[in-house]
């Protein structure tokens, strides 16, 4: 698996040396921290279907005969049940576009591609612009060179049927940007079908998991230390949002905000500046909040008389905590928000172009730019320990090849049940969405939002909600793809569609207008949506599972906002494993690089001897299913 | 190791960015003099364009070498074509802009840029603008910027309407930068002038304008941009000096002055219209066959109905900040300057109140505090004696820390500073001329050179100060009527023969206390 904690591990243990094979039964990187084009997701979604029904059949005999004496072996899953409760609904209009084949091909997209071209040219977002008039055939090849290999061998047939439409939307767009710009953008939207989806689905990146980046987070931290940022690009989070009394308003949160809201009094403005100054060092005044210790956040701002307004904000949106949290971890959570406020812009968050599977990747290129090897569709079948040390020293893959070992990284869901001492897993709710418009449309409509729904019910959680906009190239121009989570409390579907319905405009059949009058036409209405429950297996530690001391078991993805617990359980890894090594030192620059020895090498490190490391100690390891593994 | 990667070492890398250092140091320098030694040859040709371009671009603070390329570009203008010397500058214009992404706050190439504007046949202010917004987003406070761009908006004819709303952006995204207010106040009286004066600012807008600067500083009081154009503001609304007076003394030719009334009316023309001003003319005394008159003029301007409830609704939203900002310096100050534009005697109180507390939350400013006290103080003093006729003048017990408006007391014969707490008698308290008698006890009053040639003194009471040396009594010697004068517990007393000393320098004084 390639997940954000396995991917930094092997990053980190090839920069100071060590040999690591990267293994993963996907055909595809970053496993549940995957980022999908439309059609690769779709796909997705189809290979989850077949694994609810495939038997896997075992190759028990086949290893078995590898297993020496004084050697026991450890079988993983294969079966990954991370994923449930998966439902696709569709509402954009399924018919043919009929329109579109009358007309040229040009006419019938042309406002929707208008507005977007009018947007960008109002200059809100430079560097997207450029990614989007520039050629579209090699924006997979700007991703890493993993992601290329990946891509054209699955989906051959979809991947080169592809290559012709971005450069002819490339065409219609110049043209319709002479012909009428000025479209009102309203009437257009009614247009994006399913097919249309479906066509320009590789201008989606659509994450498994949704996070954002604490501008002065774990993340950021250490892709700025290890010099990994240089593989991606950023953008910031444009606005904090917030549903209250039915509404979508703007969450002030920095300094130039609440000077600028409308909605707050002079007076609330200075009390929240001044509750948001106490807290960026309310450590320093102790006597403020010391009574409030053990009680509840909530009513420590009650307590200092703040107005409903500000209380939400703060509770809801800034420190983002439930109405159960103590005083000091909503100051603490505060202040964290506070201070990640201002360095790269008005909100504390940063977002990667192309999605949150790009980082994963950063990291796997990193590793491989130091020596590290991967194989997709490559799976172990199960482990070899020795019975005196009780360590793995190999692994044994589904090709019935042996592997030396010194040390083994693997998933959660990797793991059988019989391996575990704690099967307490909680889950995590989420729901994608490709919507028409925004949920609070503004001067711009190219910027990403964060928008936090208190509870509907006192019993319900608290869900949080992105709206990415085109220019972070996650979604095709004119359409918003929306990311919501929660921690489950039941079936995804159950958790979030009743938030959904709330904010948004669901069809009950699929094209129709909103007819139910002005609210229900003013909300963005759902083009496509998908439900899905994703384990949450954070909770767990290494003492949940009776596994050798030199099997690291990582564990997937948080509910929290931010990816700081996997960034943490990584560097913990690397110091497992390493105790003496330092993690993620700053990578050279490539001038910096003497790459001595033969020739050939000095092109690309480490990618030509894959054949050495079959016999020779890998150090990390992980899981997957190969067809071939020589270069 | 086989394929590993190596890095260089730390000193590899610095033994290469030396040699590279010394090597751009070697370029540089002969560059340098192939330049300077072309341009004492008189030389004026595409080369030394090319030289200095060179130079410039690597180090774009060399003035010399701008003056140079303004040489050499005069001299290939005249022997080209309009549309080629347009592609020179222009082709100039793109250099200027690499050299201050180089160093943006060189103030060679801002002047340079705005030079080849004006020799630029068709010059592009659309352009230039647009620069000028890119470098403030860099970096809001180049004053370069803001300079040239003021150029820029001057040529291009770019309306008052936008450029507010170009202030409007700045102040909106960051509105701690004066410079976008100042540029605002420059712009508001162009925009919304006054019916009557044009340079102020129409009472609508000027509600808005309220507005914004209370958005500022209730969401961060401690800012003083917002505060400064506040009161820049306030004082838009009325005039906020609202103490006004001019006392001249004059030689008059006998007679032209009745000698039966006491005081004569007269018309005044005020240099600003529509403010109106009480107006009365004082005999002095005849002396030496000479009158001497006063002309003294009290008053305060009288704020209109609407000002006044402006005002009052401005002081009540201070207050409001006070009250969540108790310590605020800006707040208090401004709530001080309100009062008084209000009403100084009813506030005087309150006044004090947060005088006290000013130089208790900013005490490195208290004697800049004490200072401004002193000045209301008198002031109230002032406005509360009727006009010119009162010749007792009482400023006893006020905590003092200076004295001034000593023009308007030209009249006084009795003056009293006791308990106070000055340092000195100033220069301007020679314009006294027809003071008899001055009390100032217990201050700590180490200098006495303003009582000097003040021909009516007759009596100084000067006990518990902190004269020290016999010097310092010298100018008293001037005053030829002096008689009575008490030193008691200063520290002059010390000084050894004291009594025959003084009886030397003060001949006339007849009582001496010491």
């Amino acid at each position: 698996m390639h997940g954000l904690t396995e991917s930094v591990i092997a990053a980190a243990c090839s920069r100071v040396g060590q040999s690591v094979l990267h293994l993963d039964r996907r055909n595809y990187y970053a496993g549940n921290w995957a980022s999908f084009t439309f059609n690769g997701l779709l796909s997705w979604i189809e290979q989850y279907k077949n694994q609810q029904e495939v038997q896997i059949t075992e190759l028990e005999q086949v290893w078995r005969s590898l297993i020496d004496e004084g050697e026991d072996a450890v079988p993983l899953s294969a079966l990954d049940s991370s994923i449930s409760n998966l439902e696709v609904f569709c509402y954009a209009s399924e018919e043919e576009e009929k329109e579109e084949e009358m007309k040229t091909p040009l006419s019938s997209f042309q406002p929707v591609n208008a507005e977007t071209v009018s947007e960008e040219a109002n200059g809100d977002s430079t560097e997207a612009h450029d990614t989007v008039t520039g050629d579209d055939t090699t924006a997979s090849d700007a991703k890493t060179p993993n992601e290329e290999h990946e891509v054209s061998e699955p989906k051959e047939d979809q991947h080169t049927s592809d290559i012709s439409e971005p450069s002819q939307s490339q065409e219609e767009k110049e043209s319709q940007l002479s012909s009428s710009p000025a479209d009102p953008p309203v009437e257009v939207q009614k247009k994006i079908t399913y097919q249309k989806l479906v066509k320009e689905g590789r201008r989606f990146n659509i994450d498994l998991v949704s996070k954002l980046m604490y501008s002065r987070g774990a993340l950021v931290d250490l892709l700025i230390k290890s010099n990994v940022s240089r593989y991606a690009e950023f953008k910031n989070i444009g606005r904090i949002l917030t549903y209250r009394n039915g509404k979508v308003e703007q969450v002030p949160c920095s300094r130039a905000d609440v000077f600028a809201s409308k909605q707050l009094t002079v007076v609330e403005k200075r009390m929240l500046m001044k509750f948001l100054t106490f807290c960026l060092d309310f450590e320093q005044h102790p006597e403020e909040y010391q009574d409030y210790t053990e009680k509840p956040f909530r009513e420590f701002l009650k307590n200092k008389k703040l107005t409903e307004n500000l209380q939400h904000f703060i509770l809801h949106s800034i420190a983002m905590v439930t109405q159960h949290t103590l005083t000091e971890e909503g100051l603490k959570a505060t202040q964290h928000f506070l201070r990640c406020l201002g360095r790269y812009g008005n909100t504390p968050f940063l977002f990667p172009l192309y999605g949150l599977g790009e980082i994963p990747q950063c990291f796997c290129r990193m590793c491989a730019v130091f020596g590290g090897i991967y194989c997709l569709r490559h799976s172990v079948e199960c482990l070899v320990v020795d019975k005196v040390s009780n360590k793995v020293k190999a692994v044994i893959d589904t090709r019935g090849q042996r592997i030396s070992c010194s040390h083994f990284v693997v998933e959660d869901s990797y793991i059988r049940d019989e391996q575990r001492q704690s099967t307490a897993y909680r889950q995590i709710s989420r729901a994608v969405l490709i919507t028409d418009r925004s949920v609070l449309p503004s001067e711009s409509d190219q910027q990403i939002s964060m928008v936090t729904i208190p509870p509907l019910e006192s019993s319900a959680p608290a869900v949080r909600m992105v709206e990415l906009c085109s220019s972070s190239m996650t979604c095709m121009p004119g359409t918003y793809l929306v990311h919501l989570t929660c921690s489950s409390s039941g079936k995804a579907q159950e958790d979030l569609a009743p938030v959904i319905s709330q904010l948004f405009h669901v069809s009950t059949i699929p094209g129709e207008e909103p007819s139910e009058g002005a609210e229900e036409r003013s909300k963005p209405a759902v083009l496509w949506v998908m439900y899905f429950n994703m384990r949450d297996t954070s909770a767990l530690d290494s003492s949940s599972y009776s596994l050798p001391s030199n099997v690291h078991v990582c564990t997937g993805p948080d509910d929290s906002l931010c990816s700081d617990y996997s960034i943490k359980l990584a560097e913990s890894v690397f110091h497992h494993i390493l105790p003496d090594e330092e993690f993620c030192p700053p990578a050279p620059n490539p001038e910096d690089i003497i790459y001595d020895g033969d020739g050939p090498q000095a092109e690309g490190p480490g990618f030509d001897e894959s054949t050495n490391t079959e016999a020779d100690k890998s150090l990390a390891e992980e899981e997957g299913a190969t067809h071939e593994k020589s270069p | 190791m086989h394929g590993r990667v190596k890095v260089k070492s730390t000193a590899q890398q610095e033994e290469e960015k030396r040699k590279e250092r010394e090597k751009k140091l070697k370029a540089f320098v002969s560059a340098r003099d192939a330049v300077l030694r072309k341009r004492s040859a008189g030389e004026h040709d595409e080369e030394a364009l090319q030289l200095t371009q060179q130079l410039l671009s690597s180090n774009p603070d060399f003035a010399t070498l701008w003056n140079y390329r303004r040489e050499v570009l005069l001299q290939l203008e005249t022997s080209r074509e309009k549309d080629e010397v347009q592609k020179l500058y222009e082709s100039e214009l793109h250099f200027i802009e690499a050299c201050l992404k180089v160093n943006p706050k060189s103030y060679g190439c801002w002047h340079h840029r705005s030079w080849v504007n004006t020799r630029l046949p068709q010059p592009d202010w659309t352009r230039e603008l647009g620069l000028c917004d890119r470098c403030l987003s860099l970096d809001e406070r180049n004053f370069h910027c803001w300079d040239y761009r003021r150029v820029v908006v001057k040529e291009s004819g770019v309306s008052v309407e936008q450029e507010l709303q170009f202030t409007d952006r700045l102040i909106g995204s960051n509105f701690s930068n004066y410079s976008s207010w100042h540029y605002r106040s420059t712009l508001l009286p162009q925009l919304h002038p006054q019916p009557i004066h044009s340079h102020r600012v129409c009472e609508e807008q000027l509600l808005k304008e309220y507005e914004l600067a209370h958005n500022a500083f209730f969401t961060d009081p401690n800012d003083q941009s917002a505060w400064f154009y506040y009161r820049w503001l306030l004082g838009r609304g009325v005039c906020v000096c609202i103490f006004n007076c001019l006392c001249q003394l004059c030689d008059l030719p006998p007679g032209s002055v009745s000698d039966i009334s006491n005081e004569h009316n007269l018309t005044v023309h005020w240099t600003e219209k529509y403010t109106h001003r009480d107006c009365a003319l004082y005999t002095g005394e005849h002396r030496e066959r000479r009158s001497v008159a006063c002309v003294c003029v009290c008053g305060r301007s009288e704020l209109s109905v609407e000002k006044s409830s402006v005002l009052q609704a401005e002081l009540q939203s201070c207050n409001q900040l006070l009250e969540l900002e108790p310590q605020n310096k800006w707040c208090l100050l401004t709530i001080i300057l309100l009062m008084r534009a209000l009403d100084p005697l009813g506030h005087e109180k309150e006044t004090l109140a947060h005088f006290q507390t000013l130089k208790e939350v900013d005490p490195m400013r208290s004697s800049y505090y004490s200072d401004l006290c002193s000045k209301f103080l008198i002031e109230n003093t002032i406005l509360k004696m009727e006009y010119a006729e009162v010749r007792v003048f009482s400023l006893s017990n006020k905590n003092l820390t200076t004295l001034c408006h000593l023009d308007q007391l030209l009249l006084v014969t009795h003056i009293n500073l006791s308990s106070n707490q000055l340092l000195r008698l100033p220069p301007q308290f020679a314009m006294l001329q027809c003071l008899e008698v001055l009390e100032a006890d217990d201050n700590a009053i180490e200098s006495l050179e303003g009582l000097y040639h003040l021909p009516k003194l007759e009596e100084v009471s000067l006990r518990n100060n902190q004269i020290c040396k016999l010097s310092d009594l010298e100018s008293l010697a001037s005053c030829t009527k002096l008689t009575r004068l008490d030193l008691r517990g200063n520290p002059v007393h010390k000084t050894a023969n004291i009594d025959s000393e003084l009886s030397q320098l003060l001949p006339l004084v007849t009582a001496l206390s010491l």
